[in-house]
């Protein structure tokens, strides 16, 4: 129950909610002993996701601006923590953070035009935006060019994290935190200025929110986000190259991001989870028992063996078009609706 | 000198597959209000129907280039009827989501359909490496092709929305919808056949793309590129989609003729984000001003 002002900003609204924190955070602690190697590499995929995606919320979900160059901030990020650490010899963390903060830098930039702009115009300026950076990153030679780049050893406090078990409780507690204050960001003066944006600007305006400030935080702060875990991404995948960072990959962010449920804090979390879990799953769509060998048949049959991993586009897009016709709010409103029912069962 | 109008010329060439697609997509900004995502893959699958019809079935390529246009009229139909129609308490941000995802449906389709390889389109009669001598200037035979059909359209087009009866209705659609439904047009069907129009103009842009380069990926860039173009221009305005696309066409080869190859394929962005800094509504629309 809310009754004050405290009460709303609360990060645990009741004992029910603390105690699934807790269960959660000590499933999280487990999760490495529990499963094999793959699906520790999973989760430090999808705690990369849910990075992104919380950020691009906070700016698509809470402030009603359309990105579609989110792209460009993650490759920021990863090739700024690699290129600081390697040439600069910073630590990690350090770097980590420092990258970050330049790509949220960008992110101000980006938020510049976004002053003026709404819409497809501001959409396209987001889409050029981070197909230029990716284009002109892949084109610097200090940045490994075309070839890609290594990245170096790990070490955080005289540990050497090689494998993806030891990554994972760093990529945990940076992704926990992270949630948290994007959280605690949304039930601040801050969050309720974003809001207030996204719902009348102008109205907003008027109350004396100030919309170059807000509007430019938030692109910064999202592109904060995506820059952090730009820089998780490469020690995942410990290469990078510029073809990572299309522009399919901001359309993959945003997909996650609605699926989950827009301007909800849970939501993209939930999307992030279920669509990176989709996106490993159908790379290898052929394995998967029983529908892998029927798409096996039908491939050879009517369609082509060698696209067949094509498949992806077609089940995220149709997740797209689904959700946006019957559930704009994405995986939360699903959620609410249940509950609901449940709730007034059997009315 | 010489260099310079050459330049100038292929940037023209180019152009006009670019002012295709971005008339394409004012077409549908017009209409649903929703910069089309899909435009590309639109005209994408028709392009694989043609080539299917030819490869497959052994039609000639002008009975495959007019089975693959009414195709691409039908499919834009559909696409309006079945998806972006049922979407209508949408916000601007829903429907570029939903077109988003019929592109990726589309892509998706072709590419599994017909892999990832690149094509030749079979049969066809010009081939790329043909050009045209105009005094010291050349053109490509399939670039001159693509200037004289980008032409022919623009003029039928505007024939279209000034003469016919269909045409004007869509423009009354367009202007207000309210007052044209109460003028008894019938606004959903005028939509819907915008999305087939404007598929198919695309198309056209894909197929004289197609005898040059044909992949799964294709259209992707002239669809940016028409989309930028267009943006330029105005979003709203025909004439200014196709002035748009004709500039982005043009400042490309000459950045890529003076400054840099490397980057000539997103200078074009570089020059939408410093004209929409400065006008924010593109070129030729009357900035629009939200009554609160």
């Amino acid at each position: 129950m809310k009754r004050d002002y405290y009460g709303d900003v609360k990060l645990f609204s009741s004992g029910v909610t603390l105690f699934w924190f807790a269960a959660l955070i000590i499933f999280l602690l487990l999760y490495p002993f529990l499963f094999e190697n793959y699906y520790v590499y999973m989760a430090n995929y999808i705690a990369i996701n849910i990075i992104v995606v919380v950020g691009l919320n906070l700016l698509v979900g809470y402030t009603g601006q359309i990105s579609l160059g989110h792209a460009g901030f993650f490759a920021i990020g990863a090739y700024g923590t690699i290129v600081l650490m390697t040439l600069a010899s910073f630590p990690f963390l350090l770097a980590l953070i420092c990258a970050g903060l330049i790509a949220a830098g960008f992110g101000f930039l980006l938020g510049l035009p976004a002053l003026r702009l709404e819409g497809p115009y501001l959409a396209i300026a987001t889409l050029g935006f981070g197909l230029t950076l990716t284009t002109v990153i892949g084109r610097i030679d200090m940045l490994g060019g075309r070839q890609g780049l290594h990245a170096p050893d790990l070490v955080i406090m005289g540990h050497h994290l090689t494998t993806d078990r030891q990554f994972y409780y760093l990529a945990m507690i940076i992704t926990v935190l992270l949630v948290i204050i994007a959280r605690n960001i949304t039930k601040t003066k801050v969050g309720r200025a974003f809001v207030a944006i996204r719902d009348a600007h102008i109205a907003a305006e008027t109350m004396g929110v100030n919309l170059v400030l807000y509007k430019t935080l938030a692109f910064a702060l999202s592109a904060f986000y995506a820059g952090v875990a730009g820089g998780l991404f490469a020690f995942v995948l410990r290469f990078i190259e510029p073809e990572l960072f299309g522009f399919f990959l901001s359309i993959f962010f945003l997909t996650m991001a609605v699926a989950g449920g827009l301007g909800t804090v849970m939501g993209p979390i939930a999307g992030a989870i279920l669509l990176s879990f989709l996106d490993l799953e159908l790379r290898n769509i052929l394995n998967i028992p029983y529908v892998g060998d029927w798409l096996r048949q039908l491939s050879t049959s009517h369609f082509s063996l060698t696209g067949v991993s094509n498949i992806q586009f077609i089940v995220f897009g149709t997740i797209l078009i689904l959700i946006m016709l019957f559930e704009p709010l994405g995986l939360y409103g699903l959620w609410i609706r249940m509950k609901k029912y449940w709730k007034t069962w059997p009315f | 000198m010489i260099d310079f109008i050459q330049m100038i010329i292929s940037g023209i060439a180019v152009g006009s597959s670019y002012a295709l697609m971005a008339l394409a997509m004012v077409l549908i900004y017009k209409a649903s209000e929703v910069p089309n995502f899909a435009q590309g893959e639109m005209a994408l699958l028709p392009v694989f129907i043609a080539f299917m019809i030819i490869y497959s079935y052994g039609y000639s390529v002008f009975a495959a280039f007019f089975g693959a246009l009414v195709f691409a009229l039908v499919l834009g139909c559909c696409l309006e009827f079945a998806i972006v129609r049922r979407a209508k308490n949408s916000n601007v941000l829903g429907l570029i989501i939903i077109t988003i995802g019929l592109e990726m449906i589309l892509l998706g389709f072709v590419s599994w359909k017909f892999g990832a390889d690149e094509r030749v389109m079979p049969s066809f009669p010009i081939s790329s490496y043909d050009s045209v001598m105009f005094g010291d200037f050349y053109i490509t035979t399939i670039d001159l092709l693509t200037l004289i059909v980008a032409l022919v359209i623009m003029i039928s087009l505007f024939l279209f929305f000034r003469f016919s009866k269909f045409g004007v209705a869509m423009k009354a659609t367009q202007q207000n919808e309210t007052a044209a439904r109460l003028m008894g047009i019938r606004t959903n069907r005028v939509k819907m056949v915008t999305w087939g129009i404007s598929g198919t103009v695309g198309s056209v842009a894909g197929l004289l793309i197609a005898p040059v380069i044909m992949d799964p990926y294709m259209m992707w860039d002239p669809m940016l590129k028409g989309f930028a173009g267009a943006v330029v221009g105005g979003m709203t305005s025909l004439p200014g989609a196709v002035f748009g696309a004709y500039i982005v066409g043009i400042v490309e080869h000459l950045f890529g003729g003076y400054v840099s190859m490397d980057f000539k394929a997103v200078v074009a962005f570089a020059v939408i984000v410093i004209v929409l800094c400065v006008k924010p509504s593109g070129l030729f629309a009357r900035h629009y001003v939200k009554k609160v």
